[in-house]
């Protein structure tokens, strides 16, 4: 369809139905309003011997047109609140996507390994989450065919999940100004059928998982010599942490998620976990974005069954009543 | 008859004769003299502001980047913006016909601080001054919305000229929304109660409360910037602890309000045209004074509608979204009343109501669109697109300017004594009205088809409605140009105009064309309502305009 | 047709507004003391409500961080000298009662007294100002002021009962957040401080010149309000950045 953005995604079906919702009640409001005007300014155009008549008000038409556009309104509210909370709560099981933005390029890390730049690769069909960061300014992850947006911070994460429901190719935009390049910072989501998305996967070819590559350096930082899978370590077991509540000194309990595990690298000092010395030292500045990814994959991995124990170190954490 | 005409306009004492010479002009203490000052000013920004847009529109009739350089267009879209918000639009109405006119239409002699308004000036003019400066100096890229940590780590222009040239400018909007404010409240002429204002001052006294407010926020978040820039320090820059949101939070706590400031006194003229060139008092006067209350309150409460996408939790998106259709309905009981303003009244098309139609009109589409931003689910979509840039545009030039021209129309003959060539100002009304919709609606369709702003370059299927937008740019601006040009014009060979040739409501009416320096000879006592249209009768023909004295 | 504008009614001060004719301090577009002198209060008032706005955005930066780094923060207020703090806080409450004294003496007309508590409000600013840089000046020799030659290696409060091995630093980053906004907050004290003691000085010649009195003192009532709004942005600041984590 001409003027039209290609639709590729769950989404973008949801969004097209409330704008087009919108558009009519819309298109409908501005006929009347506009038809009531010319109508007025030609019916009580000046005539002789016709004066203007001066009326007051009508408090009962006031409240009429305030509480009727009101309720309309709140449809419009409701309605696409609905679709931003599925687009803001992703799916348990997607697949993910690491990204980093700079300028004026975006870096993507599949699970598998497999590296990209400027074109990410998924299959049809499946849930895909974006884990998102920036090196250096505020970008944002734009795919108008799936009417999905995401502002990419530096300093955390965001994420940004779809289900893409079309093979195809499409525009990837930078939608945050960002500088000299920002036009310039624009690419493809190729959406494959899942037998060639798998034969693109297999054809890069000698690509080491993130995860492994994330255990390597959990090696290579020293990180395995205090967070041990046993009771012995100075810094909590880290197995089967991930998405789980933790209980902190200071009383709070907060979920660790992928900007928990994050933080915790960068800035340790930030939560103490409950029954731990805050002796773990900052890797702000010696780790990249990159290899920061790699870790949190790595520590998102570690299930129960890995460990092949079940856990009881401090730090596993029920929620405080 | 008006054949003869018996006039000897220049030797009565008005306010543009009292005095000559440039220190009469720069040091005066006369609203009027201060607000005509602010006209040349603020023109001479809005010319600046038109130009980067024309260069912009020119690059964007091809899809590549190859009329300017990508760091110049980035440059030019954020003076544009600077120019143009905070050196036109937010001072625009108030500093121009908000001065001349709120102290004659409450039948006061002068402002409450007369000293302090025209400090206004100056530091609306040192502000301007930094704006040139960096305009000269190679220009500022950070978009006029300075997000960091773009603004304050990495770009390499001149952003703390900018950044004070907009903080100064500030405190002469300030001081102008505390001087209005103090006026509307002390200095009423006896029976000039709060029932009886003209809606042009209801919406003056609302638009202060929020440049009073809202403006110093903005204010140290500026200065905030700038420190940070100059001394490294790390308030909003993640590397070192900071938040980049927390400037967007701040930001955005007044740029909302703003746009109310940009809105409201616009509002405030079309109703005074609308009474006019319908003959009639409002319908729901009451009503219509809650409604700018309403706004500028509300406007406070909503600000985070700008961040959907910015990474603020779920339920503040939900709340702000919420709050947002809250500021939606007395918009919407405006468009209504000023309609039913016009039920059962005697109407004519002077050039006036012809801008007042068109921003009806206009501002209904653009407020219309604002309904699908506050939706989350669109906005996703459509943020950070040229749907925005649509909407925008929309409220702030098909509303903004266009009740500017209309006003500036309407209350000429009282500030020059001269009317405007009616049938020039009526071509020029309708080139606005279809120069802006051609250049401006293809922008929605574009948006929603995915282009993002700020875009130097896009991709190719993007062209078509980019080359509607030019072709309508082109149109606008001689839209522009013609009222420069026949305003200019009557200054010279205009009509001389009597005191009250629109047969209008309203104190400023009742004296003379120009107004003498201090504008009543003795203080008026008000006995009747505003709009009191049904003594006032018809509106004067060609044949029957009073003959000047 | 309506009618046409009448004369001012005259009202019930219309006797004393003919002495205010003579009065040289209302000015042309006022019709009476009165009104010249509530309008400029009200003025006065809304312009410290948009410093309360002004103030607020920097209040607003600093509650955010100091919840997000809370102990880096309690040990950088630490830093701090409480004693010099607390007695800048006298100063200050002292100066206000100075003003106050002052806008007495001029309701009952004793111009020199007038003069003198204008005086005596000056010296406690300045001396205000006097603590307030030598505070500065510690801050600078010790590297807390925040930019390139900024250093921060200070425990976290409370460390000190741990063995040495074990105790926790604060991250210098986030101590210099707070040293930011200590000097930015601090900073725009000052400067209103500056522009008051200005502002005073003014006056004290104005008034040693016989213009004020009882018939009218608005400028030393308004200048007062400016003066105690300073005072109170001060006694927000002092527990906010000096008193923080002290009972660790």
């Amino acid at each position: 369809m001409p003027f039209w953005p290609d639709s590729a995604s769950t989404t973008a079906g949801q969004v097209d139905a409330l704008y087009i919702f919108m558009v009519l009640v819309s298109a409908i409001m501005t006929v009347l309003i506009f038809a009531t005007l010319i109508f007025f300014a030609i019916k009580f155009r000046k005539r002789r011997g016709k004066e203007a008549e001066q009326i007051e008000g009508s408090t009962v038409l006031e409240i009429t047109w305030s509480v009727i556009p009101f309720a309309v309104f709140l449809a419009f509210f409701v309605w696409g609140a609905v679709i931003y909370f599925q687009e803001r709560t992703p799916p348990q099981d997607a697949t993910e996507v690491y990204t980093v933005a700079k300028q004026w390029m975006w870096k993507f890390e599949h699970a598998s390994g497999q590296r990209e730049i400027n074109e990410l690769h998924v299959p049809v069909g499946r849930d895909v989450k974006l884990i998102m960061t920036s090196q250096d300014v505020i970008h944002s992850f734009y795919v108008p065919a799936f009417r999905i947006k995401q502002d990419v911070l530096p300093g955390r994460y965001t994420t940004f999940w779809f289900h893409a429901t079309k093979p195809g190719t499409y525009h990837l935009f930078c939608a945050e100004y960002c500088g000299t390049q920002h036009s310039g910072m624009i690419g493809w989501i190729v959406v494959m059928e899942p037998r060639d998305y798998e034969a693109w996967m297999t054809g890069g070819g000698g690509n080491q998982p993130l995860a492994v590559t994330g255990q390597q350096l959990f090696s290579q930082f020293g990180c395995i010599t205090c967070h041990r899978s046993d009771t012995q370590g100075r810094g909590p077991n880290l197995v089967g942490v991930y998405n789980k509540p933790v209980l902190l000194e200071d009383g709070r309990t907060v979920n660790a998620d992928d900007n928990y595990i994050r933080e915790s690298i960068l800035d340790p000092g930030a939560k103490i976990v409950r029954g731990f010395k805050p002796i773990m030292p900052t890797f702000q500045g010696q780790i990249t974005d990159e290899q920061l990814n790699a870790l949190v994959a790595y520590v998102k991995s570690l299930t129960q069954s890995q460990a092949g124990q079940t856990p009881k170190a401090a730090g596993m954490g029920t929620a405080t009543p | 008859m008006a054949t003869a005409v018996v006039v000897d306009h220049g030797e009565r004492e008005n306010y543009l004769n009292a005095g000559y010479g440039l220190k009469s002009w720069l040091l005066t203490r006369d609203h009027k003299r201060i607000a005509l000052l602010y006209l040349l000013s603020i023109t001479f920004f809005f010319f600046v502001g038109g130009f980067f847009a024309l260069l912009i529109r020119l690059e964007l009739l091809t899809p590549a980047g190859d009329l300017v350089q990508s760091d110049t267009y980035n440059k030019l879209f954020t003076m544009h913006g600077m120019s143009m918000i905070f050196f036109f639009l937010i001072p625009g109405v108030p500093a121009v016909l908000g001065n001349f006119l709120i102290p004659i239409m409450i039948g006061a002699k002068d402002l409450a601080f007369p000293r302090l308004n025209l400090l206004s000036w100056y530091l609306f003019i040192v502000g301007g001054l930094f704006m040139v400066y960096t305009i000269m100096a190679g220009g500022v890229d950070t978009g006029w919305t300075f997000y960091t940590p773009l603004s304050t780590e990495f770009a390499k222009t001149n952003v703390v000229t900018a950044a004070l040239g907009v903080f100064i400018a500030g405190f002469a909007s300030i001081l102008t929304g505390l001087n209005f404010i103090v006026t509307i409240h002390r200095m009423r002429a006896p029976g000039m109660t709060w029932n009886r204002l003209p809606l042009f001052v209801w919406s003056h006294y609302a638009t202060s409360i929020i440049q009073v407010l809202g403006t110093p926020v903005v204010a140290i978040t500026i200065v905030l910037v700038a420190l940070e820039r100059l001394f490294h320090l790390g308030v909003f820059n993640p590397a070192l602890g900071g938040d980049p949101l927390l400037f967007q939070h701040l930001f955005w706590f007044y740029s909302h309000p703003a746009v109310y400031i940009m809105i409201l006194p616009g509002m405030g003229i079309v109703s005074e045209i609308v009474c006019c060139f319908s003959r009639k008092r409002i319908f729901g006067y009451k009503a219509m004074a809650l409604a700018v209350l309403g706004i500028a309150v509300i406007g406070f409460l909503v600000w985070a509608h700008h961040m959907f996408v910015a990474g603020i939790s779920l339920y503040a998106a939900l709340i702000f979204s919420l709050l947002t259709y809250f500021v939606a309905v007395p918009s919407a009981v405006k468009v209504f009343n000023w309609t039913a303003t016009m039920y059962k009244g005697s109407i004519t098309y002077q050039t006036p109501m012809l801008y007042a139609f068109g921003f009806i009109g206009l501002f209904t589409i653009g407020g219309l669109t604002g309904l699908f931003l506050g939706s989350l689910g669109i906005d996703v979509h459509v943020t950070d697109t040229y749907f925005v840039v649509a909407h925008f545009h929309y409220v702030m030039v098909g509303g903004m300017v266009v009740a500017y021209l209309g006003g500036m129309h309407f209350w000429w003959p009282k500030i020059t004594g001269r009317m405007y060539p009616e049938s020039w100002g009526k071509l020029a009304a309708l080139i606005v009205f279809i120069g802006f919709n051609l250049t401006f609606f293809p922008q929605f369709i574009l948006g929603y088809m995915g282009m993002p702003r700020r875009y130097h370059a896009y991709p190719p299927e993007f062209q078509i409605l980019n080359i509607l937008s030019t072709a309508g740019a082109t149109i606008l601006a001689v839209g522009y140009l013609l009222p420069m040009v026949y305003f200019l014009w009557s200054l010279r060979y205009g009509e001389i105009a009597p005191a009250n040739p629109w047969n209008a409501a309203g104190l400023e009416w009742q004296v003379p064309s120009p107004p003498p320096t201090s504008n009543f000879d003795e203080t008026p006592v008000v006995t009747w309502e505003a709009y009191n249209y049904d003594e006032l009768g018809e509106i004067p023909t060609k044949q029957e305009v009073p003959v000047a004295h | 047709m309506h009618t046409s504008p009448a004369a001012v009614p005259q009202d019930a001060n219309a006797h004393t507004n003919d002495h205010a004719h003579d009065n040289p301090a209302l000015l042309h577009h006022f019709a009476t003391e009165g009104q010249q002198k509530n309008a400029a209060s009200l003025g006065m008032w809304l312009f410290l409500a948009q410093e309360v706005m002004f103030f607020g955005g920097m209040f607003c930066a600093y509650l955010v961080y100091r919840f997000k780094y809370f102990g880096d923060f309690g040990s950088a207020s630490q830093q701090l000298d409480i004693r010099l703090g607390a007695i800048n806080t006298a100063v200050l409450i002292c100066s206000s009662l100075t003003v106050v004294l002052a806008v007495r003496a001029a309701q009952l007309g004793k111009r020199m007294a007038l003069v003198g508590w204008l005086l005596l409000t000056i010296v406690l600013g300045l001396a205000f100002l006097g603590i307030k840089a030598d505070e500065y000046a510690e801050k600078f020799e010790k590297h807390h002021v925040p930019g390139a030659s900024f250093s921060y290696h200070e425990l976290l409060p409370g460390q000190e009962k741990f063995p040495p091995a074990d105790r926790q630093y604060a991250n210098p980053h986030h101590a210099e957040m707070y040293f930011s906004l200590y000097f930015a907050l601090t900073g725009m004290h000052a400067l209103h401080m500056i522009i008051g003691v200005g502002l005073f000085s003014f006056l004290a010649f104005m008034a040693w010149r016989g213009k004020y009195g009882p018939g009218y003192f608005t400028p030393v009532e308004n200048a007062g309000l400016y003066w105690h709004f300073v005072d109170i942005v001060w006694i927000y600041l002092f527990p906010l950045l000096y008193l923080i984590d002290r009972h660790r």
